[in-house]
């Protein structure tokens, strides 16, 4: 078990710094990071200037090098446009960003372990093609045009729920409706097919054999089993939803930390988009060394491979 | 008592019946006809592409034609809405369904080309991977975490901003971002391939790995080739939308379905058609892309075609 985890700590912190490296890059070389700071009217003096000030007439190398081992210690540099810690920026806003994370998870999680699973004890019924067609809905759905039909239809219409703003947790519902409806398909996809894999298995039909009662089979023996895989994709999901959250919060104005990088990529500024692009990409690679940790924890299986 | 007897072919002609078997096309067909999902995607990809190529006949007005006089016109099925305007107009003045019919263009030509930067893209790296195994596979898959480490929107949102929004910026931007599936999806199949007794043989009648690859492995692959790419189509599609969306895709006046979406913002309390409408067309479009994609994995399926 402790060499598996070792192997994967390895290859996330692999991964990490190969993240890191790429966001460095795809920033930096998408543009001259000194005209976008200085903006469209500066001198080619002022232009020259922030350039020697901000150090990117430095080869890259090191510059990435400056700026990755300062942000591993947690520096990320100062927002030319706040005039602020980046570190301090992020700190304000990530609460939001991780709450509605957080919520549109266990959304997602509430309408679609009991669809999947009714899903699966009921193939082909009603049932079955109910939640097969809100997944398949789910998925061609735009999440930004979803948004805003759910404002029109609750904050216009009905009037029952703020159209945006971050102040209650009122205005959490709406984006926690839009972004979770976004992961419920691959979780009811996941959990139908994995019930009726389960459903069919030899244990099952043991259980059932000695006598003991359907729903005790279903959750204790059945619902058991299938609901591993559903935890390490949740771990993945919620890494995929933190980082869709951009549009989300963008459609409700929720100020968390996708609304400021989409704010901040408008006013150039450049150390904060940065470093979201870094913290995102670092929050899915923790995730998913959680979820393959969990997995080997939960299915003994993975542990000897 | 009566006996069912298996009718063979001679059996069939002594009775002086002809027994025509299908072939594997027909029998494709077949379930292709069946099968509803395929169906109606394969009908809203036909008419969304007749729709793209037959834009100049079939929209009524200039897309791109303002016009303060015809401001905010109401639809067809509005208060004094005229069969002028069918779907109104915009805050611009300019004909929504012209608009509408001219931004299946801008889909459906981002959609493809994406599709064809990314395919190229992953379907390499997932061959390669597949096919050599070892230190080949352990690169690829290293590198397919981390693409699937980076927020696709805000990477794709930033770098665009940063370049200059323009539609083959977006291209080349999206073309580059979205190749994960192809490389998951085509070095695992790969990897069912190559035990395969036919590539031994072609191995063992002295092919070179490049014929190998091309004559053997890439014909086989393209079942599920075909599935990913229609899918990633309508990824390609969405994200697209997401980014004019945003802002920072297509650029105004191009009629992008996303992009118009996000101009009707503003008027979301009064006109909120402005808003359904463009969404439902792209909603339809992917929804179409989505059912074809998922059919033709279920027709071309082995366990499919009985």
């Amino acid at each position: 078990m402790l060499v598996y985890i070792l192997k994967r700590m390895g290859l996330a912190l692999a991964v990490a710094v190969a993240v890191s490296m790429v966001s460095f890059m795809l920033i930096r070389m998408s543009g001259d990071p000194a005209i976008a700071l200085a903006g469209e009217n500066a001198s080619s003096e002022e232009i020259e200037h922030i350039r020697t000030q901000y150090g990117f007439d430095r080869p890259l190398i090191i510059q990435y090098l400056d700026w990755g081992l300062k942000a591993a210690g947690g520096d990320l540099g100062e927002s030319p446009y706040f005039h602020l810690p980046v570190k301090q920026i992020l700190g304000d806003r990530i609460g939001v960003t991780l709450t509605l994370g957080a919520c549109a998870l266990v959304f997602a999680l509430v309408i679609s372990i009991p669809m999947g699973v009714l899903a699966a004890i009921r193939p082909n019924t009603w049932w079955d093609r109910t939640a097969l067609g809100i997944a398949v809905v789910g998925q061609a759905m735009p999440s930004f045009w979803f948004g805003l039909i759910l404002i029109i239809i609750f904050a216009v219409h009905l009037r029952i729920l703020p159209v945006s703003g971050s102040d209650s947790w009122r205005h959490y519902v709406l984006p926690t409706i839009t972004l979770g409806y976004y992961a419920t398909p691959a979780f009811m996809r996941l959990l139908r097919s994995g019930m009726m894999e389960v459903l069919s298995s030899d244990y099952i039909r043991t259980a059932r054999a000695k006598g003991l009662r359907w729903p005790k089979v279903l959750f204790k023996h059945a619902l058991r089993n299938a609901v591993i895989p559903v935890v390490s994709l949740a771990a993945v999901q919620l890494g995929f939803m933190l980082g869709g959250s951009i549009v989300v919060e963008s459609v409700f104005a929720l100020h968390g930390i996708g609304y400021l990088a989409w704010e901040s990529i408008g006013r150039s500024d450049l150390p904060v988009v940065q470093a979201i692009v870094l913290l995102l990409s670092m929050i899915y690679v923790f995730l998913t060394f959680l979820s393959d940790i969990l997995n080997a924890v939960l299915d003994p299986r993975i542990r000897m491979m | 008592m009566n006996t069912i007897e298996t009718i063979t072919n001679e059996k069939a002609s002594e009775l002086g019946i002809e027994v025509v078997f299908p072939t594997p096309n027909q029998i494709m067909l077949r379930s292709m006809v069946r099968h509803k999902g395929f169906l109606i995607g394969a009908t809203v990809l036909i008419i969304v592409v007749l729709m793209a190529a037959l834009a100049p006949v079939l929209a009524p007005h200039d897309p791109y034609e303002q016009s303060l006089a015809t401001r905010m016109l109401p639809t067809v099925w509005q208060e004094n809405g005229s069969w002028e305007y069918p779907l109104g107009t915009d805050n611009m003045g300019r004909d929504y369904l012209s608009r509408i019919i001219y931004g299946s263009r801008v889909s459906l030509l981002i959609g493809f080309l994406v599709m064809i930067i990314a395919a190229t893209i992953g379907t390499t790296m997932g061959l390669l991977a597949g096919y050599f195994g070892g230190k080949v596979d352990m690169v690829v898959s290293f590198l397919i975490t981390v693409r699937l480490a980076l927020p696709a929107v805000l990477v794709a949102v930033a770098v665009v901003a940063l370049m200059g929004g323009s539609t083959k910026v977006v291209i080349f931007v999206l073309g580059f971002l979205i190749w994960d599936r192809f490389a998951v999806v085509i070095r695992a199949s790969t990897q069912q391939i190559r035990p395969m007794e036919y590539v031994a043989a072609a191995k063992a009648a002295g092919c070179s790995t490049r014929r190998i690859l091309i004559a053997e492995v890439i014909p086989n692959l393209m079942n599920n080739l075909i599935v990913v790419m229609t899918l990633e189509v309508a990824r390609a599609i969405l994200l697209e939308a997401a980014l004019s969306f945003l802002g920072m895709g297509v650029q105004p006046p191009t009629p992008s379905w996303g992009l118009m979406i996000s101009e009707a913002k503003e008027f979301m309390l009064f006109e909120p058609h402005l808003i359904t409408i463009p969404g439902i067309a792209l909603f339809v479009l992917l929804l179409g892309m989505n059912l074809l994609g998922d059919g033709i994995r279920d027709v071309t399926a082995p366990e499919g075609r009985s």
